[in-house]
């Protein structure tokens, strides 16, 4: 019954999207208010079924109706609670549900808070996102129902694969999709600004926060994703530019930029048409990422011609809308004036350098993911592109972009002196320098361009730093005006120096665990020592258990240090029972220096000892702090009063004086 | 590795895929194991950085370094055999590649097929730089900008006093 009433959900929910779809956009061309004003309740009334569609999946997943096929086909009656639940977006259906009822949720919130939008605006992009949900509603409810019964039910469901069941896994999903879905809001206002024709500073003002709430969880949701790959594979990976990775890396890097063009849209009134066009390419990449995960095109390009239903599908929303943002981009993006002209040498200057930069590297990551696809697809021809394409095309993008991030909010807005922004900053380049000198002393000859990347990770946290002592003054003026300035430094200044922050103290994770890893492979039986990185490890005792679903091998091993105990760890081989394979759980020390991490293999036919792994990982941490710093980066632009909703208008009228 | 582990790897695929972002076919990996390291560490260091470059050809965008299939573990003793047998790293190279063909290769080679995957990096890259000196800074003439600098006219002098008393008022 509950799953009857969460299919005629969806489907009444499909209905209303084609009439949100409709009605407003045809009386913000009327200019009938009567016909626009559908398109609050719509989005609301398309929210709450949802919910509802959403809520009966759910139910039936944690009451264990294996009635329904879906839940036979990835639940477990003996599965934790939190994955039953989390089993509700592991799988395609249940995922392409999360995917419209978050879809939903943006609507609904622009209906919502969007009360100081132009009505034909905010009826424009009410359609929009709702043109875009019909698309989506329309392939879950033809292609990929998730409310399908089965008769005879079975007794027991097939089980969630168990590499799944795990915590930072079951929350990831619904942060990426945040981010990916969110950058349909930039999309709509960038196509409701087509059909306009009209585009300004308030414009931006609006999309930016949007975009920065979607870029802030599709960045928690990839680091979430890669601190998982990294202590559930088992080999202390944390990146291994997978496809599936790349499709949500790709709208990171193009929403980035299009957050930083819409900065200078939003303060300068330059770079109107290039942050459109950037919107468009924002979620059309979102799309893309669906498409590539969603459509089994990976897994073989046979498999996706074999059985296409659901990948041509995808293919086709994909296509409807790149294609025809793209098309109405170039009827209408001549009519948008363009405003703010500026020097190369510039706040805007370096912005672009920014956007030229990252939106290269979006488009090499594109062509690294879908060429081996492509080429296949044409000439039957099979090539490999993997880390080592990637890490030699992307690398050499980033240097220039990290090199150039300090200096960007040093140089006044219009025209500056890059020279006189590099003197402002001559402490965070002397840190530089030094850290690449210490680095150097260090490592020797062992890897020859890791000073190097320390440098650039130093000169980007410093640089951060150094950027917030300029601005409060802090070489120049009193006690009383630094905390003067530094209390009335708008947040939003905050947001960037917290983001940066953490971009540098990535970099200085990403080089010195890649640079600096410390890797031991030996066999050991109970008794045996091994030294790493100061560390020395005794492999104590292999035990057997049980957990609520699974059977392990433990190995227990005693950690010291100088002849201190430091810690015991504790890393196993588990089976699952349903389905039953295998995983491995590293048992791991984490420390400023870095990570202690300890794997065991299979036990070895001559000698009974263990295959064991110990890894030094230095620094690590810094890769997913400096996410989670990125992400408090967004949320204190993000509260800041001057980009609240409701800010355009007073700020507008302000506007009348000249700054 | 078997037909089993095969499927179920495929599936692991498509579930982690569900879950938007994930390791294709990244099992728990045991990949190079104790008896297959070699006495010589500098020897040792180069088979793993080969071994990086090379795709375990029935996993999902696995290096044979990674991968625990039966397969990887004998291109990876190939490799270390190779390299014992005093061929240099592109030998070794040439010496798979001439068995399993470019798809082994991670990082493709570039001819006529791969041609295009080079060189967009570098193509987006001139054609942003064009785009952006055409539309954004093309329309700013160095002369334009060094009016901004001009002293103001005693007119505009007197407009602007006026405005700021306006405004303080």
């Amino acid at each position: 019954m509950v799953v009857e009433l969460g299919h005629f959900a969806l489907v009444l929910a499909l209905v209303v999207a084609a009439v949100q779809m409709v009605l407003p956009a045809w009386g913000a061309r009327r200019r009938d208010g009567r016909l626009m004003s559908v398109a609050e309740p719509a989005a609301m009334a398309q929210l709450l079924l949802l919910i509802l569609a959403f809520a009966a999946l759910t139910h039936a997943y944690v009451v264990s109706d294996f009635s329904v096929q879906n839940v036979a086909a990835n639940s477990h009656s003996t599965k934790p609670l939190i994955y039953k639940i989390s089993g509700v977006w592991g799988n395609h259906e249940g995922s392409m549900l999360l995917w419209v009822l978050i879809l939903a949720l943006f609507g609904a919130a622009v209906a919502a808070f969007g009360n100081n939008l132009p009505a034909t605006l905010k009826a424009n992009v009410l359609a929009v996102q709702a043109s875009i949900a019909l698309a989506f509603l329309l392939f879950l409810v033809t292609t990929s129902d998730p409310f399908m019964r089965l008769d005879p039910a079975p007794a027991d469901g097939n089980g969630l694969n168990p590499i799944l069941q795990d915590p930072a896994l079951a929350f990831h999903p619904p942060f990426l999709y945040t981010g990916y879905v969110g950058f349909s809001i930039a999309f709509s206002f960038a196509i409701a600004a087509l059909i306009e024709g009209r585009i300004d500073a308030a414009w931006a003002r609006w999309v930016r926060p949007w975009t920065l709430a979607a870029w802030m969880f599709l960045t928690i949701g990839i680091a979430m994703g890669s601190w998982w790959a990294y202590y559930e594979l088992g080999w202390g990976g944390w990146w291994f530019w997978d496809p599936v990775e790349n499709a949500s890396f790709m709208p990171w890097l193009a929403g980035t930029a299009l957050l930083h063009s819409a900065l200078v849209m939003e303060k300068r009134e330059g770079l109107k048409v290039w942050t459109v066009l950037l919107a468009i390419l924002t979620f059309s990449l979102s799309l893309m990422g669906t498409f590539i995960v969603r459509s089994g095109v990976l897994t073989s390009v046979h498999a996706f011609a074999v059985d296409p239903a659901r990948g041509v599908f995808i293919l086709g929303i994909l296509m409807l809308f790149t294609g025809g943002g793209l098309a109405m981009f170039a009827l209408r993006a001549k009519e948008l004036r363009q405003g703010g002209m500026f020097a190369p040498i510039s706040r805007e200057g370096s912005l672009v350098l920014n956007n030229v930069l990252l939106v290269t590297a979006a488009a090499t990551v594109f062509v690294g993911t879908l060429y081996p696809l492509a080429l296949e697809g044409l000439t039957g021809d099979k090539i490999s592109v993997g880390a080592p394409y990637f890490n030699m095309t992307f690398v050499p993008l980033m240097v220039p972009l990290l090199l150039a991030l300090p200096l960007g909010p040093i140089l006044p807005w219009k025209r500056g002196d890059l020279f006189a922004a590099m003197q402002r900053l001559w402490f965070a380049a002397l840190l530089a320098v030094l850290a690449a000198i210490a680095a150097f002393a260090l490592s020797g000859a062992k890897a020859s361009l890791a000073p190097f990347g320390i440098a650039i990770g130093v000169w980007v946290l410093a640089g951060a730093i150094g950027e917030w002592l300029l601005r409060i003054k802090f070489f120049e003026a009193g006690r009383e005006e630094i905390v003067r300035r530094a209390r009335n430094l708008p947040r939003s200044a905050y947001g960037t120096l917290l983001a940066h922050f953490g971009v540098g103290l990535m970099v200085l994770g990403i080089v010195a665990t890649t640079a600096y890893r410390e890797e031991h492979v030996l066999v050991m039986k109970p008794g045996d020592k091994v030294e790493a990185a100061g560390y020395v490890v005794s492999f104590k005792e292999a035990t057997s258990g049980r957990g609520p679903n699974y059977r392990e091998e433990l190995a227990s091993f005693t950690v010291t240090r100088d002849g201190a105990p430091v810690t015991e760890l504790v890393p196993s081989k588990r089976i699952y029972d349903m389905p039953p394979q295998p995983t491995t759980e590293a048992g791991i020390h984490n420390s400023w220096r870095g990570d202690l991490y300890i794997v065991i293999g299979d036990q070895q036919l001559e000698g009974g000892g263990y295959a064991v792994r110990v890894y030094f990982n230095p620094l690590v941490r810094f890769i997913w702090i400096g996410a989670l710093i990125m992400f408090l980066g967004g949320a204190a632009s993000l509260s800041d009063r001057r980009l609240r909703i409701g800010a355009p208008v007073r700020r507008a009228k302000k506007g009348a004086v000249p700054a | 590795m078997s037909m089993t582990e095969w499927r179920w790897r495929k599936t692991l695929f498509a579930l982690v895929g569900a879950a938007g972002l994930g390791l294709a076919g990244a099992g728990p990996s045991r990949a190079v194991q104790p008896d297959e390291i070699l006495a010589d560490p500098a020897l040792e260091a180069r088979a793993r950085g080969i071994s990086a470059e090379l795709r375990c050809l029935v996993c999902q965008n696995q290096s044979i370094d990674d991968s625990n299939a039966p397969l990887a573990r004998d291109l990876r003793l190939l490799v270390r055999e190779r390299l014992k047998a005093n061929d240099t790293d592109q030998q070794v190279r040439d010496y798979i590649v001439e068995r399993y063909g470019d798809f082994v290769l991670l990082k493709p080679p570039m001819n006529a097929e791969t041609l295009l995957l080079w060189l967009t990096p570098i193509l987006v890259l001139m054609g942003a730089v064009w785009l952006v000196r055409r539309s954004a800074l093309g329309r700013v003439p160095d002369a334009k900008v060094e009016t901004v600098d001009a002293p103001l006219s005693a007119q505009e002098r007197a407009r602007l006093e006026k405005l700021l008393k306006s405004d303080e008022a």
